[in-house]
């Protein structure tokens, strides 16, 4: 039972078969000329044409990468180095690891992070305090956290960036294929193996307004190599076809998860984190107090549960989350579900009646005081 | 082992309540936050806790703690020999 969809998600028979399609029919270089070519690059322009309306943007304006990363790494770069002359970059505190080194990196270390509240929503002041320095490049802020869920409130952070007329650099990586795209930024980034396609591939659009450089001497900086034309395909399909159910899904799994939401609060030593309303459908973490988390996943996993977590246990550098860190939130026993639509309510039924009790095996196994 | 790590009970602060010090060095998480838990089971209101923490979560752990628990976190001092000493006050 997997309920660890967050970032990548099974993908579905018909994205499936748009994969096998694409090697059968696509496996040609797009860039040649013959006619085997010519059959790649139809596949290739469809599918981001495909992935271009369903992102308001023009086909032009969408490259296609070879991840979610690399989009993220080369849209920053690209634009910082088309605002020639100015030097800082503005974060949120929760975004992505990948967003936040490359803006350190790009900008030698002048990145400014601005705080988010309890939620995890960016605080507007003080990312208009921020944009006030006219050497502020660009601004980085998510549409929805992987982590937590929360949903940012993009028109009013994208009418802050606007009224400085700092470029917006939206991460919505966590977000297409589960709600509606956002409509407010200059350049966006999305990752098709979280709506259920294909791993490999990443989608990075930009406004016909957002000037954008290319970083590297020679080659494509969006696609080193190219990009893969199965994945391309299959990235497309699964996207219409979540697109499809966007509304039905996101109501379904929005009701499972308020169910978590409302079950695990009323667990002793739990907090449940993120907006409860403006959030993703499919994403949710709790803290469970005096709780190891790589036990709780040990033992979820010896359930066939899969989940996800951001304790510092569970790290390799015993860094905490720091998306968790950002809101305040204990950084042990953390479990983050994210729903896939292959999820249904007898899954969650199984995995709220078997939390208690692992709950209370591992805190009597660790000599955790009672928390009656 | 927290009877082993807590030490300063008596010591009777101007409230009347005493003030605890852990030593939870060298402890990972979740145990830190543990031994700060079974030192606060039975204490008056106004003890005031310290934990002397190398693990780095502890600096969200015990803020957190004092939170869901309906404690309040006083704040943090760096010690000599580089771990931090985090205070928390049971009301």
């Amino acid at each position: 039972m997997f309920l660890d969809a967050s970032g990548s998600s099974p993908m579905t028979n018909r994205a499936l078969e748009a994969f096998q399609a694409g090697l059968a029919d696509g496996w040609a270089d797009p860039t040649r000329l013959h006619s085997e070519s010519r059959r790649a690059r139809q596949l290739l322009d469809g599918s981001r044409e495909a992935i271009a309306d369903a992102l308001d943007a023009r086909p032009e304006q969408v490259h296609l990468t070879a991840s979610p990363h690399l989009g993220l790494e080369r849209v920053i770069a690209g634009v910082f180095a088309a605002r020639r002359g100015r030097g800082r970059i503005v974060a949120s505190a929760v975004e992505r690891d990948a967003t936040l080194h490359a803006a350190d990196y790009v900008s030698g270390g002048r990145l400014a992070t601005v705080p988010v509240d309890r939620d995890g929503h960016v605080d507007i002041e003080a990312l208009g305090a921020e944009l006030a320095d006219p050497d502020v490049a660009l601004a980085a802020v998510q549409h929805g956290n992987h982590e937590i869920g929360t949903l940012q409130r993009l028109d009013r952070v994208h009418a802050a960036t606007s009224a400085a007329a700092v470029p917006l650099i939206v991460d919505a990586t966590a977000s297409i294929g589960h709600v509606p795209a956002p409509e407010r930024w200059d350049a966006l980034v999305a990752n098709p193996a979280d709506w259920g396609g294909p791993q490999g591939i990443g989608v990075v659009a930009l406004r016909p307004s957002t000037r954008w450089l290319p970083v590297w001497p020679e080659g494509d900086d969006w696609a080193p190599g190219g990009v893969s034309v199965p994945a391309a395909l299959a990235a497309a399909v699964a996207l219409q076809e979540r697109l499809e159910q966007l509304d039905a899904v996101g109501a379904r799994l929005g009701a499972l998860i308020d169910h978590v939401r409302a079950r695990a609060t009323d667990w002793p030593g739990v907090d449940v984190v993120g907006d409860p309303a403006e959030r993703l459908p499919h994403v949710v973490t709790f803290s469970c107090l005096y709780v190891d988390g790589e036990a709780l996943l040990t033992r979820l996993d010896r359930e066939g549960i899969a989940v996800g977590s951001g304790s510092a246990c569970t790290t390799s550098t015993l860094e905490p989350s720091r998306v968790l860190a950002s809101i305040g939130a204990l950084s042990h026993g953390n479990v983050r579900l994210g729903l896939h639509p292959g999820v249904g309510e007898a899954d969650i039924e199984r995995f709220l009646a078997l939390m208690p009790r692992i709950l209370g095996d591992l805190r009597d196994e660790a000599g955790a005081p009672d928390l009656g | 082992m927290a009877e082993d790590r807590a030490s300063g009970g008596d010591d009777a602060s101007p409230s009347g309540a005493a003030d605890v010090t852990i030593d939870a060095t060298g402890l990972l998480c979740p145990l830190p936050i543990i031994e700060l838990g079974r030192a606060a089971r039975g204490r008056a209101p106004g003890t005031t806790i310290t934990v002397v923490c190398t693990d780095v979560a502890a600096r969200l752990d015990v803020p957190a703690w004092a939170r869901m628990t309906g404690h309040e976190f006083v704040g943090e001092t760096k010690t000599d020999g580089g771990a931090v000493a985090l205070t928390v006050r049971l009301l």
